[in-house]
């Protein structure tokens, strides 16, 4: 891959973004997609740009972003490739968590490496028998002295084969609580997944703990506030998936546009037909309100209000539902060249698909936005999604 | 701290945000709202999100106990710990 294309750091906004997306990611996606591998080399040359530490203060080496431009970042990165747009949302929420809850010397070991993309993060909830319903996890965190045992399987981790650090839940006496394990600590084994339908580079791993040691100084917030605190990151990587639909969405549009602007059918360019205006209208429609409301819901989170959690539900139900018809109408208007091998627009359905599922199921999503509506009412709803107070 | 947050302004404050999500529910201050069926965990996120913005404090970790939001008396008595140590 070719080095940095200037040794100026773009500005952190939208054309930045998309500067060092175009330049370094894009490219490339479709051969991470067929290697199933996001290169080293390309992991520490999109940390140059601060990626790693979006979120993170610049007082541990972060960029300090707000949520909105973060969301920028994410929608652009997820633009270029979702796999990658994969391993900065998991990375991102253990930042994050550890920014948050971590023990000072917690974080004073690990936040500036990640900050700068030299230690890389997953998130480790998720277990064979335990992924919608996150509280009937298994795995095992038993107190000995000083230390815990943990003993236990997380499945479908993203980037579990490349992180350096994993932020595991695990059951203690008090409940579920959150730790920060080395990935090479013993009593840590990964195995890779291979063969994802979607985000085939985003380097999933099963990782099983047996006897795996670690300090108490390595559980973040308390014991038994394992939950809270896994929501608390489940909600940051909801809104970053949600921004990377957006950037599915923007890929198909841009894709679609360039496609029946070329391609003649019937001595025509397709661009003329009715029924392809029809479709590219739609997905102008549903990428601008699914952009618009993952914007809303960054703007709460900046303003610490709470509305944002349901927000950022709505955000990702519409970002992702959306990015899976549009990328379904991207490979019908792509025609055989859309199904065929290395198809770019076949990869953008194929990672919509897994949008679809992790970080809230769709179906997850829509029984956690139609309580809330019968619980406050559409007038209320209205008001509150939107940061007023009902009347 | 936000103006007006005496233990009573807490308390009412707490229950408005908390009947703003529940408009039919009837709440005692002591009462424990998971038992009543309200809360799951992200109404708990939500719950942190608000007594760090409306009391303009941070929980602590010490303090990132369920314990600590299970009740209207429960969330006051943790804003008022926090404005006795700022």
């Amino acid at each position: 891959m070719p080095s940095s294309p200037t040794a100026e750091i773009p500005a952190f906004d939208r054309a930045g973004f998309r500067a060092v997306v175009d330049q370094l990611v894009a490219p490339y996606a479709d051969e991470f997609d067929r290697t199933q591998e996001i290169p080293a080399a390309t992991l520490r040359e999109v940390a140059k740009y601060g990626w790693w530490g979006a979120a993170l203060p610049a007082s541990v080496g972060g960029a300090g972003m707000d949520m909105v431009t973060l969301g920028e970042l994410h929608e652009e990165v997820g633009r270029g490739c979702s796999s990658l747009r994969s391993l900065l949302t998991v990375h991102t929420m253990v930042t994050a968590m550890v920014h948050r809850w971590g023990r000072p010397e917690l974080a004073r070991r690990w936040l500036p490496e990640m900050a700068s993309g030299a230690a890389l993060g997953a998130f480790c909830l998720t277990e064979p028998e335990a992924g919608s319903d996150a509280g009937s996890v298994t795995m095992t965190a038993v107190r000995r002295g000083d230390d815990y045992i943990l003993d236990g399987v997380k499945v479908w981790i993203t980037g579990g084969q490349s992180a350096d650090v994993l932020l595991v839940i695990a059951r203690a006496e008090r409940g579920l609580t959150a730790f920060l394990v080395e990935a090479d600590r013993e009593g840590v084994e990964r195995i890779p997944i291979d063969g994802i339908l979607g985000t085939r580079a985003s380097m999933l791993a099963e990782i099983r703990f047996r006897g795996c040691r670690v300090p108490a100084q390595a559980v973040l917030g308390r014991e038994g506030a394992g939950l809270m605190l896994a929501t608390t990151a489940l909600d940051l990587g909801r809104y970053s998936v949600a921004a990377g639909c957006v950037g599915i969405l923007q890929a198909c549009l841009e894709a679609c546009v360039t496609h029946t602007s070329r391609r003649r059918q019937g001595g025509r360019l397709l661009r003329e037909h009715q029924l392809v205006r029809r479709m590219v209208t739609d997905m102008v429609a549903q990428l601008s309100a699914a952009r618009l409301l993952v914007r809303h819901s960054g703007e709460l989170k900046d303003r610490g209000d709470p509305a944002t959690v349901m927000a950022t539900f709505v955000a990702k139900y519409v970002a992702s539902t959306s990015a899976m018809r549009v990328a379904t109408d991207a490979v019908q208007l792509h025609g055989a060249s859309g199904c065929g091998p290395g198809s770019p627009v076949g990869r953008y359905l194929r990672d919509a698909k897994v949008m679809e599922i992790i970080e809230g199921s769709s179906e997850i999503q829509q029984l956690t936005i139609a309580d809330d509506a019968y619980r406050l009412g559409g007038e209320r709803l209205a008001a509150a999604a939107f940061g007023g107070r009902p009347s | 701290m936000s103006a007006g947050s005496t233990p009573a302004g807490a308390r009412a404050a707490i229950r408005g945000f908390i009947m703003d999500k529940f408009p039919n529910a009837e709440l005692a201050d002591d009462q424990d709202i998971f038992t009543l069926g309200f809360v799951n965990s992200l109404f708990a996120m939500e719950l942190v999100l608000f007594v760090e913005r409306h009391f303009e404090m941070q929980v602590s970790n010490e303090e990132l106990d369920i314990a600590n939001f299970r009740s209207v008396d429960a969330m006051a008595a943790l804003v008022e710990r926090a404005r006795l140590a700022a």
